[in-house]
């Protein structure tokens, strides 16, 4: 839970994270050639994921919010091979052979998202031990790799397959630093290895910080930056830096691989979203010139509680903002947070995310879009209830890079959908049954189709419904 | 609560106009009287000089009464927050606004909330416009395992918040008792018992008392938690710990014990409900955040409740100091465990009273607060729809009788940016 990360935040060592994802368009702004040794990285760690065994399965009679803004009432959606195969009304076509599962009364949506996760890299037990997403020991460490620290077994995945309905999500290391690292999209699925989880095709991000976490954090060791100036002065050289690099590499004789500055090569070559924690609104503004002066895009400003005061700006430069429903107040620079943060910039025409950064709310997005739709509704800005679910689904799919293959409803995309056993923006429903590819990984009605991680086995409160 | 006319006139255009002189009846609405019945159709709810005269069907209106037509709303007692930190934070990493607890100060017991809580803090404002209308509040600890003194508060809009000053002492006997008392749980419970101890030597001969282990003030503050005249919050989370705890009254028998967290309450619900200690709970803690919390599930309530123990949701190191307006989802959370197999929620009736009147109770103030029955304080919350449902919105909030402002600094940045572009002059001349 939050007060825990922000203890921990205090006392200088793991930071709550908060970052940016990326928007739907990617691509860099420089013109010049992609750096050869981005493609190095490339294929490091390669993803080991195969989908699970599944069977034709269709869900019938059923209210389908599509992930696009779109809902069909009395829906039928089917699934075959671990794709969706078919979704409309009543009259969609089954074949004969599917499992049918009865649908009425109840609500399917994409598999929800979260683009804003420390799930194994920060995993519960939340020991000394397992502190793995802050490499605090320089304000510059794009070389490190979330996926290196995250811990499969962390309790927390099941909990946000059960409860939350999730099915991908992005594991970013902390905020401590300006350049945090990469991140890592991975299925929700349980596995021994992480590259058993990690999401096929996805590309990667890049964290950064601005704000009050890395001036603290450095600051207190009395080293560069310890100011918001310091931070843009070592942001800006670093990036001047990455350039150089990135035309070295290009030269007929490049020089040896440097896996930091392979990280920001890779940025602006346009092939790693930057995902930016940032609060303030004019830092906001401040990170957009940044960018625009070094020839990269962030796709997303992470936190972003200000987010709503330049609206207007974020929507022209098509930046997305993953926002929480209602934080506030845990810092200065969450001190002007508002729960109608969302609607506002929805209104604006700017892309909106709901994320969690947090163990326990990954649980309950839905409900957290649900709280920012009914504030944004009570001050009159109209927004429908399938729109609130992009905001959990294809949205946060756009700016982690895997919309083409996930996060809404569409056939030919990954069968990666929540069976919901009420209205999924009421507080009163819950994931009845989760498949990610085709596969049921999750039935609330199955005790032995709910995740058991190697922590939990054998212990108090093995296999219960937490 | 007291309002100062001072204040008034400096502060008119923040504070509604004060409804104490005259009955209030508001009728028509769904009404829900928080003490664990069902909801009424069509009820009335009757307040005069800050209290509930009635509430329920067939209430007599008083002739000259103001009338609120509450037709199609829902009207229920404020929200009591069972655990939380409320007024004693404005921005928690600011230190100077943050008085949770005192790591440089050489007292321990002694401290109190009361001097700290700050009715004008603007958490107090934006959890008062949520519906929230009472709260525990308690001290956290930092050098000793006893945090001091809480208090049970309203977040009225004047001037006075205190209900109850020194309504408990809290004392942390868990993970973090462990560590605050040096290392282990046989320290931390040798030091509870010390302590005590010494505390009656102090009695027995104040003006003589010199202890290595306490301070004069701390011993004071300890004793009527001795002698059961004062509540002891015990923050404690795993099953062994709990039955440790419980275990305290054999040497201290008159402690009025309340269990605080109590994740693994459901593995001994059966001895908390013997020993008939309440617990303020938390309602979704359901990981292992520490090894005292393996197995935390969010069917822990429903659990105790079903095994007999007393026990209502509080905000327990979670969001404990601005965000007790999630008090309401929490429940209705609860409630959504009805519809899991396995799990175990609380009825929708249940889960209101836990965050109504149960806390109350637990408090020992249910004969005054926590419910719309007659005689209670008049703290009345008027809702758009089901208070637990995400979707709802409050739109009245009314405490000890006087109608309150639901205007907070969250309100007027949302109103200053409805539309971003700044107009004819800066943002800064838009009010």
């Amino acid at each position: 839970m939050k007060f825990r990360a922000l203890l921990a935040l205090l006392a200088g060592g793991s930071l709550m994270a908060g970052c940016a994802a990326t928007a739907a368009d990617t691509k860099s702004a420089s013109a010049a050639a992609p750096a050869k040794t981005s493609k190095s990285s490339r294929t490091a760690f390669p993803s080991t994921y195969k989908a699970y065994p599944s069977v034709p399965t269709a869900v019938t009679g059923v209210t389908i919010f599509d992930g696009e803004g779109g809902r069909i009432d009395n829906g039928t959606i089917f699934m075959t091979n671990g794709k969706i195969t078919a979704i409309g009304g009543a009259d969609t076509a089954i074949p004969g052979d599917a499992t049918i599962v009865n649908g009425s009364g109840k609500y399917v949506t994409p598999g929800i998202i979260d683009v804003h996760s420390h799930l194994g890299d920060y995993p519960t037990p939340s020991v000394s031990a397992h502190s793995d997403g802050n490499e605090a020991t320089s304000p510059v460490t794009a070389e490190v790799w979330a996926e290196h620290s995250v811990w499969p077994q962390d309790p927390g995945f099941s909990r946000a397959m059960a409860n939350g309905g999730i099915t991908a999500l992005q594991i970013l290391p902390g905020s401590a630093n300006l350049f945090g690292g990469r991140s890592v999209t991975l299925k929700n699925v349980p596995a021994r290895t992480v590259q058993a989880m990690k999401f096929p095709g996805a590309p990667y991000g890049l964290k950064m910080a601005c704000g009050e976490n890395p001036k603290r954090v450095y600051g207190g060791r009395n080293r560069i930056p310890s100011t918001r100036m310091g931070s843009l002065a070592v942001n800006r050289q670093t990036w001047i830096d990455a350039q150089d690099y990135r035309s070295k590499m290009n030269a007929a004789k490049p020089p040896k691989r440097d896996l930091g500055k392979e990280t920001l090569a890779g940025v602006l070559d346009g092939e790693i979203l930057v995902h930016n924690h940032c609060y303030r609104a004019d830092e906001l503004n401040q990170i957009i010139d940044m960018s625009k002066e070094f020839g990269y895009k962030v796709t997303a400003f992470h936190h972003a509680v200000e987010a709503y005061k330049i609206a207007d700006i974020l929507a022209e430069e098509g930046i997305c903002s993953a926002v929480w429903a209602d934080w506030w107040g845990f810092k200065m620079e969450a001190y002007d947070a508002i729960p109608e943060n969302a609607a506002l910039l929805q209104k604006a025409g700017a892309c909106v995310i709901i994320h969690s950064d947090d163990e326990n709310q990954i649980q309950r997005l839905n409900q957290e879009a649900a709280k920012a739709l009914a504030d944004g509704r009570a001050m009159g800005i109209e927004i429908s209830d399938a729109q609130a679910i992009r905001w959990i689904t294809l949205n946060p799919a756009k700016a982690m890079g895997i919309d083409a293959m996930t996060g809404s409803l569409k056939p030919g995309k990954m069968a990666d959908l929540v069976l919901w056993n009420g209205n999924p923006l009421s507080v009163y429903s819950r994931p009845e049954k989760v498949w990610i590819d085709g596969a049921l990984l999750f039935d609330s009605g199955d005790p032995s189709r709910r995740p058991v991680s190697d922590f939990e086995l054998g212990q108090p409160g093995e296999g219960d419904v937490k | 609560m007291k309002r100062f006319a001072s204040f008034l006139a400096t502060a008119a255009a923040l504070i509604a106009a004060p409804l104490a002189a005259q009955p209030i009846a508001i009728t028509g609405g769904k009404v829900v009287i928080g003490d664990g019945s069902a909801p009424i159709e069509g009820g009335t709810v009757v307040i005069n000089n800050g209290r509930v005269v009635a509430a329920g069907t067939n209430v007599p209106i008083p002739f000259d009464a103001q009338r609120i037509d509450a037709t199609g709303k829902w009207v229920t007692p404020g929200i009591f927050a069972g655990f939380s930190r409320i007024g004693l934070v404005e921005v928690g990493a600011v230190a100077q606004t943050n008085d949770m607890n005192a790591s440089g100060s050489p007292f321990s017991a002694a401290l109190d909330v009361q001097y700290a809580i700050n009715p004008f803090a603007s958490p107090v404002a934006v959890n008062r416009a949520a519906g929230i209308t009472r709260a525990v509040v308690s001290p956290s600890t930092s050098g000793s395992i006893f945090g001091g003194y809480g208090a049970v508060i309203d977040l009225g809009q004047d001037e006075n918040p205190i209900s109850k000053a020194r309504a408990f002492q809290f004392v942390e006997l868990g993970e973090t008792g462990h560590s605050r008392a040096g290392g282990s749980r046989g320290a931390s419970h040798i030091h509870f018992r010390a302590l005590l101890n010494e505390a009656r030597t102090y009695a027995r001969n104040p003006a003589a008392f010199d202890s290595d282990l306490l301070k004069a003030s701390d011993a004071k503050a300890l004793l009527p938690v001795i002698n059961g005249s004062t509540k002891l919050l015990v923050h404690v989370e795993g099953a062994n710990d709990i039955l440790k705890v419980l275990d305290l009254r054999k040497d201290f028998p008159a402690l009025k014990l309340v269990l605080v967290g109590a994740n693994e309450g459901w593995r001994v619900a059966d001895h908390i409900a013997a020993a008939k200690v309440p617990v303020l709970a938390s309602a979704l803690s359901d990981l292992p955040y520490g090894f005292e919390d393996l197995s935390a599930t969010q069917s822990n309530i429903g659990r105790m409740k079903d095994a007999g123990v007393k026990v209502a949701i509080g905000m327990i190191n979670d969001n404990d100091a601005h965000q007790l307006r999630y008090s309401v989802q929490y429940a209705g959370n609860l409630v959504a465990l009805n519809k899991v197999p396995r799990a175990t929620g609380l009825t929708w009736d249940e889960a209101f009273a836990a965050i109504s009147s149960v806390p109350a109770d637990i408090m020992d103030m249910g004969g005054q607060l926590g419910s719309l029955k007659a005689g209670r304080q008049a703290d009345v919350v008027i809702w758009t729809g089901d208070p637990l449902e995400l979707s709802t919105q409050v739109e009245k909030v009314i405490i000890d009788g006087v109608d309150q402002s639901l205007s907070n600094r969250q309100m007027r940045l949302r109103d200053r940016y409805r539309n971003p572009t700044p107009g004819a002059l800066p943002k800064a001349y838009d009010r």
